[in-house]
Parts: C-alpha cells; structure tokens; sequence
C-alpha cells in the first residue's frame, strides 16, 4: 500500500477506535490521559489499565503480522539516557498539558477545540524544531 | 467489566491503526518531522483521516443522552489556552522529536520488546508520576490558600 494510503487507513482505523470508546465509555481516547490517570490515581483502573493492555495486546498482534512497522529491526539500540530524558518529558509535558496527539491532535480537532487547536500547533512545532536540531546541527546524532 | 472490555477493544483497534498508519516507526516519526530535510509528509494523512471520521461520527454518539455503558459523557470542557497548555505541550514536543515516540506509539512498541520501548515507557510513567505527585503538593498548600481544580483529561 502507498505510505499515503496505508496513513489514511490507519488514521479512520483510529478515529473508529475513539468513536468506540466515546460511545461505550463516555471517554475520549487519550493515550496520555487514560494512562496519566493509571498512575496518578484517578477512578476507572480497570478500563483504563484494559484500554492500555489492549494497545500492547494490538503491538503484538502487529508484531505477528507485520514486524516491518516496528522500523528496522537491526538497527542498534539508542542512547538509553536520550530516550528517557525523552520519556521524562513526553511524560511530564503531556499530564501538564492535559493532552498528546491522541487527546488534543485527533480527538480535540475532532471536537473543533482552540485550546487542542494550540496545543497541537505547539508541540508539532517543538518537535520539528528538536528534530531540526538533532538532525542538521547535532551532525544526525540520534 | 463490560466497561473494560469495550475500552481493551478499542486499544486493540486504536494500536492497529497506529501500526498501519506508520506512526510506531520513531524514524518514520521523525522524518515527518523533519521539514527542512528529507521530508516524510505521510503522516500528515494520519490526522487527517482520524480527524474525518472521528469528526463526522462522533456528532452520531454526542446524540445520545449517555454512553452505553456509563451514566454520562466524560468530555473536556475547559477552553482556556493558558501557559499549563502551552509548557506542557512545548515539553511534549521536544520529547516527542528526541525519540520519535509519543504515548500511544510507545504503548504498543512495548510489544516489540526493544530496549528503547521499553526505556521510554519507563520514563513516560515517572514523567507521569512526577507530575501527579507535583499536583498532589500543590493541591496540599498552606492555611487560606484554595486548592485549585484540576482540569479535565482530554
């Protein structure tokens, strides 16, 4: 499938994911709110570690079927201090702001919202601003 | 239970689009992000598709006095862009372009059982952690000073 066509899929793939759950559970389908919510003690552990468990379960199945969409396989392990210095802040910045690409860039578009409208512009640009800066003047080191 | 059942399914499905989408390769992320570069602009498609048919479907659901199985809708209200949103979501993005991951992704990367999956979920969860404990004192202060609502998840 063409990169554009197999985006397009997997993009109504997901917008299905939260129609399902905005219609059973009343919730919206943000990856960073459901499981800041796990570990920040908020109500409904069990549909949000359930929610969280079948996104690993659904890994594994991709992980059967496709192992391609993992990226390359062999290519050698990163820095471990970059990419939890990257966890840290993904972690942090996404319970502060309420919000990922999940909650504010699909379902809070979705909604019309201007506070998503702004979140998202926002971290869509520091993240081309971080990969400008990894990329072109750190010399590609990743 | 049903209520865990139903959000299991739709992290199932919402994983595999993911995965079909191209969004759980950190390189292919990456070069997305990358303008000025060797551009990968598919995933632009991504939210576009997301956006299409969550946007059209959900006005069906929001019809409705209540979810199946909940007594009530559980859906953002606050409106306000202020700095919280604004940090929070800068932060996000420099995490986001360091590694290539966000939470979803990273969630269902757990399944391929790499070193870096499993380093950056670590880390996403103490992030996390981090910032309910910061609340928590926040919320705790001293004599006359009202503790402030939490806003709601989106």
């Amino acid at each position: 499938m063409h990169p554009f066509a197999s985006a397009l899929a997997g993009g109504a793939l997901i917008g299905l994911a939260a129609t399902f759950l905005l219609l059973f559970n009343g919730r919206v389908a943000g990856v960073s709110g459901i499981a800041g919510g796990l570990v920040g003690g908020a109500d409904g552990r069990s549909w949000r570690l359930a929610f969280v468990l079948g996104m690993v379960a659904g890994g594994l199945l991709l992980k059967a079927l496709a192992p391609g969409v993992f990226g390359d396989a062999a290519a050698p392990a990163r820095s471990p201090l970059l990419l939890a210095g990257a966890g840290l802040l993904v972690g942090y910045g996404t319970r502060l702001a309420n919000g990922c690409t999940s909650g504010h860039g699909v379902c809070g578009l979705s909604r019309g919202s201007v506070r998503s409208l702004a979140a998202t512009l926002t971290f869509m640009a520091t993240g081309a601003g971080t990969v400008f800066v990894l990329r072109h003047l750190a010399g590609g080191a990743q | 239970m049903k209520t865990a059942v139903a959000a299991g399914l739709a992290g199932v499905v919402f994983s595999l689009g993911l995965g079909l989408a191209g969004m759980t390769d950190p390189a292919n992320v990456q070069g997305f992000l990358d303008f000025t570069g060797d551009w990968r602009p598919a995933l632009a498609f991504v939210m576009g598709g997301a956006i299409a048919v969550h946007g059209l479907s959900r006005l069906g659901v929001m019809r409705r006095r209540a979810p199946v199985l909940e007594p009530a809708f559980n859906v953002p209200a606050a409106s306000a862009v202020d700095a919280r949103l604004l940090v929070g979501s800068a932060l996000f993005g420099v995490g986001w372009g360091l590694s290539g991951y966000c939470p979803g992704p990273a969630f269902t990367s757990l399944a391929a059982g790499t070193v870096d999956a499993l380093t950056f979920v670590a880390a996403l969860l103490v992030g996390m952690r981090l910032f309910a404990l910061s609340e928590r004192k926040a919320s705790s202060p001293g004599p006359g000073v009202p503790a402030e609502a939490g806003p709601v998840d989106a």
